[in-house]
């Protein structure tokens, strides 16, 4: 009993490792011991930036895992897996969209945008170029999805949709400071960054209107 | 998240029948509140209707005057819809407050109206939620209770709604278009819509088991000076501390209903002829038999202030 009381942190923590492996190999076994169903595959056909695409999926598959782990397309990231940080953002059938809250096999015959459809690293998208002559991002993690919802954000205010801060409903929006702002508010940069993202979209949205 | 079959709808009563006859069957469409509860496990559906290829996502003018809003119309699209920003704005301006433009892109109408709460103890499956487990108890009450409701509230759940589209939706005295397993159609007044929690706070909608929302419909346009005003922690994209819709009359006379405050969307008519006596006089009888936590009290206060607010903006716009 001594050995046990005197365990030292060092043993704790190979012990808890060894644990935790011991309990996440034999996952499918545990999985039937509960009662958990067997994955169900669905078949999905979609185009992702001009290339169709046929995936057999597990149902649960999100849009973002497709594009992550099936067709290694890890331009666009993984933040929250909650739709709250925006990192995830993809522009599907034309709107901006959080690719971690929808599934892929909902997304049949759908025509989906990713960061690497908007440019190359040889002929970048005017918003990418923007982004990097604004220093619009620090640690970049956050960047694809800003980029994408940028894209899509002067889209919509081309589109005439109103926003939480367009003063007048009837009045066409114009890409201002507050409109951007609020517009982006669903794309989180824990760097900090905003103030150069919002400057990059500015020059885009002003060389483009 | 739990495994699950899916299947494509093909007709609104073809999703309704196979809602009923499959076991712990659901219906998605925008999907975005569902899902981020599937990878919690909090909701566990063995079997997804997707109902997004239903021909339900046009906006349409009845008759009356009115409008009919397809239940699959996006938020994005509801708002931005001419006709409601002309004749319905305090509507615009609840969908626009609401979430981010990437959820409102795919967030419906009808989910909109069935959006779970965001109590923080019903999100932690270490709790005790009895709208995530009947009987379990609240861990809500006592715990820190800032967010939650302070009128309409139960000894068994103090959690509030979370939508702004609904409240503007009960000012407005919508109804909600639905069919059901067998085929029949209803027309359910939102008053009637949603519930308080009582006993029972994981029913929180007056649908039956497979009943499938199929539209929104608004009464004519009621005109007058529309306003929504959100209180929140941060300038966007996060819910309401209170909310309050209001539609008011040249003569002082209208509508005022409350977010954040409580189980439903909050509206009492019998307060509302208050209005022409501005703020307090309103928000008291509103609120009347307020049962607000340490936490919130502060909340009452700020629906009359809030509602203040909103009367000094509508005054100054009629003038």
């Amino acid at each position: 009993m001594q050995d046990t009381q005197d365990i030292n942190r060092r043993e704790l923590l190979i012990l808890g490792a060894t644990c935790a492996a011991a309990t996440a190999l034999p996952c499918a076994e545990a999985a039937e011991a509960s009662g958990t169903a067997a994955p169900v595959i669905a078949k999905v056909t979609f185009e992702v930036n001009g290339k169709q695409q046929t995936l057999q999926l597990d149902t649960r598959t999100t849009l973002l895992d497709a594009l992550r782990d099936h067709l290694h397309l890890t331009g666009t990231k993984k933040g929250c897996d909650h739709g709250q940080c925006g990192a995830c953002t993809v522009i599907a059938g034309g709107r901006r969209i959080n690719s971690c809250l929808s599934l892929a096999v909902m997304h049949q015959g759908d025509r989906v945008t990713t960061i690497e459809g908007l440019g190359t690293p040889d002929k970048l998208h005017p918003m990418q170029a923007a982004f990097v002559k604004h220093d619009g991002f620090q640690c970049g993690y956050c960047t694809p999805g800003q980029i994408c919802s940028a894209v899509a954000v002067l889209d919509e205010i081309k589109a005439g949709i109103p926003s939480h801060v367009s003063a007048d409903l009837l009045a066409p929006p114009k890409a201002t400071n507050a409109e951007l702002r609020e517009r982006m508010s669903g794309n989180i940069c824990r760097c900090g960054a905003y103030s150069n993202i919002a400057e990059a979209i500015s020059e885009v949205a002003g060389s483009a209107a | 998240m739990k495994t699950f079959s899916y299947e494509r709808a093909k007709t609104p009563a073809e999703a309704a029948a196979a809602a009923e006859r499959i076991r712990g069957a659901k219906f998605i469409a925008g999907g975005t509140n569902l899902l981020d509860l599937m990878k919690l496990e909090i909701e566990t559906p063995t079997h997804l209707i997707d109902v997004n290829s239903l021909a339900l996502d046009k906006i349409e003018v009845l008759p009356d005057g009115g409008l009919r809003v397809g239940a699959l119309v996006r938020n994005t699209d509801l708002a931005a819809d001419e006709r409601v920003r002309r004749e319905y704005p305090l509507l615009s301006r609840a969908l626009l407050a609401g979430a981010s433009g990437q959820l409102r892109n795919k967030a419906t109408t009808a989910g909109n109206l069935l959006q779970r709460t965001r109590c923080a103890y019903f999100y932690d499956p270490n709790q005790a939620c009895n709208k995530r487990q009947p009987g379990s108890g609240c861990s809500a009450i006592g715990g820190i209770s800032r967010q939650h409701a302070v009128i309409g509230g139960s000894e068994a759940c103090i959690a509030t709604h979370p939508s702004d589209m609904a409240v503007a939706m009960r000012a407005l005295d919508a109804s909600v278009e639905t069919v059901r397993p067998n085929g029949a159609t209803s027309k359910i007044p939102i008053a009637k819509f949603h519930r308080l929690p009582g006993e029972s706070p994981h029913i929180e909608t007056s649908l039956q088991p497979g009943e499938l929302i199929t539209a929104v419909t608004l009464p004519k346009p009621v005109g007058g000076t529309q306003l929504y005003y959100k209180v929140r922690d941060r300038a966007s994209y996060a819910f309401a501390l209170v909310s309050v819709a209001l539609v008011q009359q040249s003569d002082g006379t209208g509508r005022v209903a409350l977010g954040g405050v409580a189980h439903k969307p909050w509206r009492v008519e019998s307060a509302e002829q208050n209005l022409p006596r501005g703020a307090k006089a309103t928000a008291t009888a509103l609120l009347d038999g307020a049962k607000p936590t340490p936490h919130n009290e502060f909340k009452v206060t700020l629906v009359e202030r809030t509602l203040a607010a909103v009367l000094a903006h509508a005054k100054e716009m009629r003038s």
